[in-house]
């Protein structure tokens, strides 16, 4: 069976430019304050939604593309099928982590009531960690989901 | 005012962090993952802690959790129409795509909650 490998380039991040990380921040911020409001004009039900909104998705996805578009054009090769390619590939990751964001809620709801606050939300983000790394390692290897998505064809 | 401006600076830290995360991890399935961190939601729980209490920030997690399930619908839907707009050689823009989009977590988000809290 072959292991998929996770690898850390800290290199990466010299390629971000000022106004991405600015990008960001702005969107993070924004849709941080957003759901405090709404939490506070129409209650923490309708305002807990937005803790799971897609708020840098859609500028982290066309970053994505936008990378690749780049990285093509200096081959001479047109890059946009790929760009497009690698920004859903993207968001099939996203949707993994989104499951291990719900996994990131039901901690914080189940166990919230009756244990320290910072120890709630360590587990939790280690819950989110662990759930969205599992589905992605099951999604990867021969005996994870391709191997279903093979019977099914 | 005051408490609105440290709520933004903390969420927009807390949110450049995750993606800086997801700049770094190979491969792009992987760091994908970071793309649905629970940034907005440590952030704001964090403060919410501080001045509204345990309570309070329990309730607003039971609300994630339908704000998650509406995530894994919008990604879903993104990655799908951005690989068939390669496969169809339609000339959709990942922007387009990604923002366009947002109108199903929305739906399905305030669908769930209805059905949920009516």
């Amino acid at each position: 069976m072959k292991v998929p490998k996770v690898r850390i380039d800290v290199s990466a991040l010299r390629e971000i430019k000022w106004y991405e990380y600015a990008l960001r921040f702005l969107f993070g911020g924004a849709i941080t304050v957003g759901a405090g409001l709404i939490a506070k004009r129409w209650g923490p039900e309708l305002g807990g939604l937005f803790l799971a909104f897609p708020a840098i998705f859609p500028a982290s996805a066309t970053l994505v593309e936008k990378k690749e578009k780049e990285k093509k054009a200096k081959a001479g090769i047109d890059g946009t099928n790929r760009g497009r390619t690698l920004a859903g590939i993207d968001a099939a990751g996203a949707a993994l982590g989104s499951i291990g964001l719900i996994a990131f809620a039901l901690t914080v709801w189940i166990f919230l009531g009756d244990s320290p606050a910072w120890l709630v939300l360590f587990g939790a983000t280690f819950a989110w960690a662990l759930v969205g790394g599992v589905l992605w390692y099951l999604r990867k290897t021969k005996y994870g989901l391709r191997l279903l998505r093979a019977r099914n064809r | 005012m005051k408490e609105m401006i440290f709520r933004f600076l903390v969420g927009g830290a807390v949110v450049c962090c995750f993606s800086a995360l997801g700049d770094i991890f190979k491969p792009k399935s992987f760091a994908g993952l970071l793309g649905a961190a629970p940034s907005v939601a440590l952030a704001t729980l964090s403060l919410t802690l501080f001045k509204d209490g345990k309570h309070y920030a329990q309730i607003e997690a039971r609300s994630m959790i339908l704000g998650g399930f509406a995530f894994f619908l919008y990604a879903w839907l993104v990655a799908w129409l951005l690989v068939r707009s390669v496969v169809i050689r339609r000339k959709f823009s990942v922007l387009a795509v990604a923002s366009t989009s947002l109108v199903l977590w929305f739906a399905a988000a305030l669908g769930f909650f209805y059905v949920a809290f009516r």
